[in-house]
């Protein structure tokens, strides 16, 4: 009996103390998502990388002027860190890159990294020796296909 | 018999429980079972409002998240910061520029945040400096203060910074009255009521937030004290408390608490408008600082200006009036309707409420009781829509909820007191924990409050908190308000002081294009260094500029050579990364200046006087990357008249390794 008192007690105490609020709007959720697009991890393609470039078409001859521009962007966001030559400075020397990559998995890469330092195999490998993750140098379309421009230079494309 | 024992004792343990947790007696008691859940925000979560809470004596404002109470960045304002390098670098030394030269220090008391339509709208907040009065503007896409302008023939600028509906004007009323700037302030103390003045300034807000001084109103010597504009139907309208009517200018504790009735100054500011067009405001000269930071140089410049237009009430008759109000008003807050005017006093036993409506009415048929040097007063009664009976004890300030209620603070009782603007009744009372000053509901002061929490900023902490000594953090409490009943979820330690804060809904300022890092291509500094190929070291007489860069993880150069002795060295360091939340940091060996600390795509510049001969480390002081550790530098000082050339270099040594000097 003084079992059933005690819960209307209780069930009296609650509703005397203000009622429960109303679920309101889920203020969790960024509204700036992300570019987490790719849910599957299997469906991770080495070749092409992850990111907005699928195809890219390279000119049969180097594009002079762009290699130009790609030289001086680089001057700025990226030789910090690469050399054009073999040699590693904080990540790896440019020399050879075009051959080691397609170009739409460099494109893809150098705008956006974070994805690919996560899941692809061969920058997983290199952050093992650089151990910096590449940084996102906030390059807009046309900088970084003139950056592919100057690696194609660097890697003697006429 | 045993049954009816034990019936007995759990009706008496639940009764007790019921009124100890509904009419809390003592701080143990406060907090009821579901307090941590509506506090509680999960890690990764965001929360709900951001919280800009004036950091009193410290100078600075401090964010906040609701409901959880979380610090998330305390934002230097007037007080030097050597953690970011405000104050100190070269970019930002002219923000704390004033007409009395560099002021390391002040005491900001009231946040205000931009409104347009009388509604929160996530661009700026604005502080007030109340020692040498200021009113800076803090961009909320950088969380940066931006500019900053002094307000001449003012001390002690107290009523500031609050704003009119559409952010036309953010306003200054000084607390202390002194001798205006262009008169001989070299006259006895005890002159007071011949030479001293108040004046309010009214400082104009452009488009992209520029704050430009459009005119002063010169009034009598009192002590001006809180403000809030009109809204709404009574927008075009201020509202001033004035303090110390008595004019004292010693021992104001009795002095200035002679008179039953001090003032609500009410100022119809379009009509001063009105007069400014028509030409009546005087050209007065004075000095004052105007310190703006330019973006896209990330340079600080300060300008003295040397003038200011100048109303006076006493020729001006119909700008300012009077309505009389009990005793000694603080708080000066109007309801988001716009029709009802709080006045808090300080000392008075009652709230009085004012009918925007009945003013208007008052003026329009001159129910004025005389005049208070030459300020028509209008007649208590003629403006008064009623009193609050018996609210508590040193009623201080007032915010609403958007449903019809009023939340008071009492600093003598300490407790916040819920009442029914219309009908003036009481519903609730709350105690705080200890002597609440300012309170805070998001949106509470604008036409559209989200009455969901409300924050009491508490002026005593005493037990509430582990001790630390004599000097202890000052508290604030947050109470869920949405219900009929205040409920007390959370208490949380605050920097400074905190006087007045403000809040608004989170998506409101996250979603305002926040700047996640400055874009190297825009990077407009005189001393930008775009790339480590245009990194160099310059002499020019005794001046040494150094053109440095830094990323993930080192310094261009990382060696310089040199130096010598009573060279004056700046080191211009541009952070070349371009990516959120990736600043670099700068720190010298026995440098007396600060560190820098440099966003992404920023450039900073830290100057150096060596003191002695010898090799000085520099280092990163932000933990950047993996390679942290390694990003450092040296620097090689010589004594002056030392033939060593200037040189610097990244990864090879120079000069060649075989000179040994």
């Amino acid at each position: 009996m003084y079992k059933v008192s005690l819960f209307i007690a209780m069930g009296l105490l609650v509703i005397s103390c203000g009622k429960k609020e109303q679920s309101g709007d889920d203020f969790s959720k960024p509204t700036t998502t992300e570019a987490t697009t790719t849910a599957d991890p299997a469906s991770y393609d080495p070749n092409r990388g992850e990111g907005k470039y699928d195809k890219v078409d390279l000119g049969a001859t180097l594009d002079q002027a762009m290699a130009t521009e790609g030289e001086k962007v680089a001057g700025v966001k990226c030789t910090s860190c690469h050399k054009p030559t073999d040699e590693k400075l904080v990540g790896p020397g440019w020399h050879g890159v075009t051959s080691r990559h397609k170009p739409e998995w460099i494109l893809n890469f150098i705008t956006n990294p974070d994805p690919m330092i996560n899941k692809d195999p061969k920058v997983q490998a290199q952050l093992e020796i650089c151990l910096v993750r590449m940084p996102n140098q906030g390059l807009n379309d046309t900088e970084a296909r003139n950056i592919l421009e100057y690696m194609r230079k660097i890697d003697g494309v006429k | 018999m045993k049954n009816t024992v034990v019936k007995a004792i759990v009706a008496i343990a639940m009764g007790s429980a019921l009124f100890t947790s509904c009419k809390p007696k003592n701080s143990g008691d406060a907090v009821s079972g579901d307090a941590a859940q509506k506090a509680y925000v999960a890690p990764g979560k965001y929360d709900e409002f951001y919280n800009f809470v004036s950091g009193g004596f410290s100078g600075q404002m401090s964010v906040y998240g609701l409901p959880s109470g979380r610090l998330f960045r305390v934002i230097p304002v007037f007080s030097v910061d050597p953690e970011k390098g405000y104050g100190y670098n070269e970019e930002t030394k002219p923000m704390l520029n004033t007409s009395h030269g560099f002021v390391p220090w002040d005491d900001l008391h009231h946040t205000e945040m931009s409104q347009t339509n009388g509604e929160v709208d996530g661009r700026w907040v604005f502080g007030n400096a109340n020692n040498t009065p200021r009113i800076a503007r803090i961009d909320l896409k950088t969380f940066t203060t931006k500019e900053i302008i002094e307000l001449p023939n003012s001390a002690g600028n107290h009523s500031s910074p609050f704003i009119t509906e559409n952010t036309e004007y953010v306003v200054a009323g000084t607390r202390f009255s002194v001798p205006a700037d262009n008169s001989n302030g070299d006259v006895p103390i005890n002159t007071y009521k011949q030479n001293f003045k108040g004046h309010l300034s009214f400082v104009k807000v452009g488009k992209e937030g520029q704050m430009d001084i459009a005119f002063q109103i010169q009034c009598p010597g009192v002590n001006f004290d809180l403000s809030h504009a009109g809204k709404g139907k009574s927008h075009g309208w201020f509202f001033f408390s004035c303090y110390n009517t008595e004019q004292a200018n010693t021992l104001l504790e009795v002095n200035a608490s002679q008179k039953d009735k001090d003032f609500i100054m009410a100022v119809n500011w379009k009509k001063a408008e009105e007069y400014i067009k028509a030409g009546k405001g005087k050209l007065t000269p004075t000095r004052y600082a105007h310190n703006v930071y330019n973006e896209s140089t990330h340079t600080a410049t300060s300008e003295i200006k040397t003038q200011v237009l100048i109303l006076d009430s006493k020729e001006l008759k119909d700008i300012c009036y009077m309505i009389p109000c009990p005793k000694s008003p603080h708080g000066c807050d109007v309801d988001p309707t716009g029709e009802y005017i709080v006045g808090s006093g300080k000392l008075a036993a009652l709230i009085p409420v004012f009918s925007f409506d009945k003013l208007m009415n008052a003026i329009k048929t001159k129910q004025f009781e005389g005049e208070y040097d030459g300020i028509p007063v209008v007649k208590y009664e003629a403006a008064l829509h009623g009193e609050v009976q018996k609210p508590g004890l040193g009623p201080l300030h007032t915010e609403f909820d958007g449903k019809g209620n009023a939340y008071t603070t009492f600093f003598v009782s300490s407790e916040v007191v819920k009442w029914d603007i219309k009908s003036l009744k009481v519903l609730d009372r709350v105690p705080t924990y200890y002597s609440v000053g300012h309170l805070c509901i998001p949106g509470g002061d604008s036409k559209k409050p989200f009455g969901k929490y409300l924050i009491a900023y508490n002026k005593i902490t005493k037990d509430r908190y582990l001790p630390t000594g004599p000097e202890l953090a000052q508290s604030a409490q947050i109470f869920d308000i949405s219900g009929d009943k205040m409920q007390l979820i959370l208490d949380f330690p605050t920097i400074g002081e905190p006087h007045y804060a403000q809040a608004a809904p989170a998506d409101l300022i996250r979603n305002n294009g926040q700047l996640k890092f400055y874009k190297l291509e825009d990077n407009k500094h005189p001393f930008v260094t775009k790339g480590e190929k245009e990194t160099k070291v310059v002499r020019n007489g005794k001046r040494i500029d150094v053109y440095m860069t830094c990323i993930r993880s080192h310094f261009a150069p990382d060696n310089i050579e040199g130096i010598k002795m009573g060279d004056e060295v700046y080191f211009h360091i541009t952070n070349l990364e371009q990516d959120w939340d990736v600043p670099h940091g700068f720190a010298i060996k026995g440098s007396s200046n600060a560190e820098l600390l440099i966003m992404p795509g920023e450039t900073a510049t830290l100057k150096w006087n060596p003191d002695k001969v010898g090799i000085f480390p520099f280092y990163c002081t932000d933990f950047c990357s993996a390679l942290h550790q390694e990003m450092q530098g040296y620097i090689r000082v010589s004594p002056t008249g030392s033939n060593v050339p200037i040189s610097f270099s990244l990864g090879t040594n120079l000069p060649a390794p075989t000179t040994q000097k």
